[in-house]
């Protein structure tokens, strides 16, 4: 591994010349202008809310310093703290992908290897919902929910394991037509039950669709908001999105600090999601391109 | 040949087609149960109430096509498909644009540059909430008024915002495309004596068209979709004559169910409005299908 990624810079021409050295410099800083709006309100957590209302851009001096306060009042402010908020979007979002994957994987499976008028249909009901905007749904999902007690954390995997289906679907059975029947029908001949066949032989195969597929639907379900906004019981649930928009909305005087210290704790998950498997992200991302 | 062979790619054999089918409540019925509720009645129901009167589901009361009528004479649901349809088209050309060229430079092996692909893609992991939320801070503390006083800079801004999340998104789906193009090409083109510049027109971009067709969709479905985006940073204000100057589509949809003796119109304007995106997939498929036989 390391061999290769030495050869591939040997490879490269000792100098560079003076118009890619040029570009080189110019994405430097494209880069640094890229990641401004981050940058800025990291600095301006460490602001006192006064100073944070008056200019956004001036750095935190000795006046204007903070420390950690803003972290400490944002995490409990309100008659909402926010580690609630955190805490219920890290539940909903693990459950909900771990969901997702287990059983769009199994079903997928079934869909292509049975192949019957049932299964097409199913195919094709889920491919048809990729490209139905959750507007057309959100009144009578969000109805649907509340009538089947699905209004809570603890269900609400269920409502995404539904309207997520079909690129989960979608993305399966693509795979899974690929794979060789061979194999299982091997395994089969050697006694294995359909349940071994799909956890020892199938599901191995299809880690790259897992993870591909993992990234899409936690990227979806952390970031959501009117799903979750109109499916959860908003007087005693809420998520890191609804939380957000709840402080700059229907807050009347709101501490900027503190918010733009919880604007940072709900960066840090993505951005230490991205930093731990960026490969996976974006490859996850490209094959979901698909789904238009 | 007496026995019957099973062509290459064969997806099913009987031999394990039995025994899974027999564990239809195992693999299949979870999803489509869940399918069921979060995605198929839902859809029925939403069809069948566009055409109905209605405050809750149970006290519908049939209207026919009125309400559809009512939606298209509704000129705050005209003047969203206007804006929506200029921020689409705008937010489409910018970002493609930026994006190739971004990718463009970023495949000439220039150092850092993977360092440089991780920084433009990290915005494309923000969720629209929190994204709005930093951006209409440091966009409403540049500008002398506030973005939901003037219409024009909130148009700006959301096309800033959209730019900033997307064109990382993009910038690797060109990056893939190209570094598709046959190395063998783009050498005859330099033997041949052609400059940078027709060389990017003549050899590479003909060959990224199958990139640029799924980006151009991807974001012009976006751009119809933004939801997110448009309500934390103006939801839709100002205001006038009871037309949010910079509200957009699916907005618009979201607060007319919000007022109750509405929602059968709400459920008529959702009903278009999923005919719209639909049928700009539809296109797409067929822009695709058709570069696809071609080559």
């Amino acid at each position: 591994m390391s061999q290769a990624v030495k050869a591939r810079k040997a490879a490269l021409p000792e100098k560079q010349s003076p118009g890619k050295l040029a570009l080189t410099v110019l994405f430097a800083v494209i880069s640094v202008a890229w990641m401004m709006p981050i940058i800025i309100v990291l600095y301006n957590s460490f602001k006192e809310n006064g100073f944070v209302n008056a200019n956004v851009f001036a750095l935190p001096n000795r006046e204007s310093f903070v420390g950690l306060n803003n972290y400490v009042n944002g995490i409990t402010f309100g008659n909402y703290p926010f580690y609630n908020s955190a805490g219920y979007s890290v539940y909903i979002t693990i459950v909900s992908t771990g969901l997702i994957l287990l059983c769009t994987s199994m079903a997928a499976w079934y869909i292509s290897r049975v192949n019957d008028l049932f299964s097409r249909i199913v195919y094709y009901l889920c491919v048809f919902s990729m490209v139905v905007p959750f507007q057309m749904v959100m009144f009578t999902l969000a109805n649907t929910a509340r009538e089947l007690h699905l209004d809570t954390p603890w269900t609400i995997p269920v409502v995404y394991l539904g309207f997520g289906a079909g690129l989960a679907v979608f993305m399966f059975v693509g795979f899974v037509k690929s794979i060789p029947i061979d194999i299982e029908e091997a395994a089969a001949i050697d006694g294995c039950s359909p349940m071994r066949t799909f956890f020892s032989v199938v599901l191995p195969m299809m880690k790259p669709t897992l993870i591909s597929v993992g990234v899409l639907e936690i990227m979806w379900v952390w970031n959501d908001y009117l799903l979750p906004y109109l499916v959860l019981d908003q007087t005693k649930y809420k998520t890191i999105p609804i939380h957000i928009q709840y402080l700059q909305g229907s807050y009347g005087r709101v501490d900027l600090g503190a918010t733009m210290a919880l604007i940072i704790l709900s960066l840090i998950p993505i951005i230490v999601f991205y930093l731990s498997c960026q490969k996976h992200i974006i490859k996850g991302v490209a094959a979901g391109a698909v789904k238009g | 040949m007496t026995k019957k062979k099973r062509s290459a790619g064969a997806v099913t054999s009987p031999l394990i087609r039995r025994p899974i089918q027999r564990r239809f409540a195992i693999f299949l019925l979870p999803t489509f149960v869940c399918f069921c509720i979060g995605f198929l009645w839902p859809f029925l129901q939403g069809l069948y109430l566009s055409l109905n009167k209605f405050t809750t589901t149970s006290n519908a009361e049939w209207v026919g096509f009125g309400n559809y009528v009512k939606a298209w004479n509704d000129p705050g649901f005209r003047a969203a498909f206007g804006y929506t349809a200029r921020v689409a088209v705008v937010s489409l050309v910018l970002i493609n644009v930026l994006a190739f060229f971004v990718a463009y430079a970023l495949t000439r092996e220039i150092r850092g540059s993977s360092l440089f692909r991780g920084v433009f893609f990290v915005p494309n992991l923000i969720g629209g909430i929190v994204l709005g939320y930093i951006w209409k801070t440091i966009i409403d503390s540049v500008l002398p008024v506030s973005m939901s006083i003037q219409a024009e800079y909130g148009f700006w801004g959301l096309i800033v915002v959209m730019c900033w999340q997307q064109v990382g998104y993009m910038m690797i789906i060109y990056i893939a495309g190209l570094q598709a193009v046959p190395e063998d090409m783009l050498e005859a083109a330099r033997i041949d004596g052609a400059n940078g510049w027709k060389t990017l027109w003549y050899i590479t971009l003909p060959n990224v068209m199958p990139s640029i067709t799924i980006c151009t969709f991807l974001s012009l479905t976006n751009g119809f979709k933004l939801y997110d985006q448009n309500l934390v940073l103006t939801n839709g204000a100002p205001v006038r004559r009871g037309i949010g100057a910079t509200e957009m589509l699916a907005l618009n949809i979201a607060k007319t169910f919000s007022t109750a003796n509405q929602r059968g119109v709400a459920q008529a304007k959702a009903v278009l409005f999923f005919i719209l995106v639909t049928t700009i997939a539809l296109i797409q498929l067929w822009a695709t299908r058709r570069k696809e036989v071609q080559q």
